[in-house]
């Protein structure tokens, strides 16, 4: 693992039913690698959020993960419609997603902000109309 | 405490995920949002919700909670039931309220 591990992923914007298939997958794989049971949790769920933006806000995108003995970095790729007010969605409780979206149990407004509150470091970039990269960084 | 034992207590029936009965139960969530689910759960933890769509499920893998209580009468949908069974993770299905559910599972001591 001298270079560090890295995964793929696809995550198809139309289907919810694929929604944490690779935060799973990642879960899996760090367990396997002996990482803080702790540590695994905050990235599972970090990018689980991540997941469930892309497919509810940015009709789907790509996820690389790099794992290393020194940090986990997740890397969340989109080109979706941009976030116009970063500051505003950062905020919790902050929400655009639709009411069908809500009665599935998301867009409480709480996944930016749990994305934040559960890394070491969280990068947004974001240009409306032409995507948003999140990048996730913990550190080991 | 096992799964197996709150469903004979509380009589819940079983709607998907029969293989994970014998995992161990401790402690109670409740509430309907994900986010805030994810970040409450913890490990072999009861999670009461009326949310019947496959994320519970997802999320319930994410924090390896013991089982899915899903109360006033609600029933998974069909991507529930089968990600459910995939995965093992028991949804059990109540017509009690959610305060009915949590009041029973305290006094049993979960
Ligand atoms: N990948 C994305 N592409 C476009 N907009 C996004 C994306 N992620 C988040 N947003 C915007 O930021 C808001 C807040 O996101 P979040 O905190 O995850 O809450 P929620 O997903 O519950 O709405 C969303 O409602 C949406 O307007
Ligand atoms: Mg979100």
């Amino acid at each position: 693992m001298a270079d560090g591990l890295k995964l793929h992923f696809d995550v198809d914007g139309t289907d919810f039913t694929v929604a944490g298939e690779c935060s799973s997958k990642v879960k899996k794989t760090l367990k396997q690698l002996g990482f803080d049971p702790e540590l695994i949790r905050r990235v599972a769920i970090a990018m689980y959020e991540g997941e469930i933006n892309m497919v509810i806000h940015a009709n789907g995108g790509t996820i690389d993960v790099e794992i290393s003995p020194e940090s986990v970095v997740v890397i969340l790729k989109d080109t979706g419609p941009g976030i116009p007010d970063l500051d505003k969605a950062m905020q919790e409780g902050f929400s655009t997603a639709s009411n069908t979206v809500r009665e599935l149990g998301f867009g409480a407004g709480m996944g930016l902000p749990n994305m934040k509150k559960y890394t070491d470091k969280m990068e947004v970039d974001t240009v409306p109309g032409v995507g948003t990269t999140v990048t996730l960084s913990v550190i080991v | 405490m096992k799964v197996k034992d709150i469903i004979d207590a509380l009589n819940l029936k079983v709607s998907a995920g029969a293989t994970g009965v014998d995992g161990e139960v401790s402690g109670c969530y409740i509430g309907d949002l994900l986010s805030l689910a994810m970040s409450s759960l913890k490990e072999n933890n009861v999670w009461v919700t009326i949310q019947t769509n496959v994320n519970i499920v997802a999320v319930s893998v994410l924090v390896e909670g013991a089982c899915v209580i899903l109360c006033d009468g609600q029933e998974p949908d069909d991507a529930a039931k089968k990600k459910a069974d995939n995965e093992g993770v028991p949804i059990l299905s109540t017509e009690k309220t959610a305060y009915e559910v949590a009041a029973e599972l305290s006094r049993l001591g979960v």
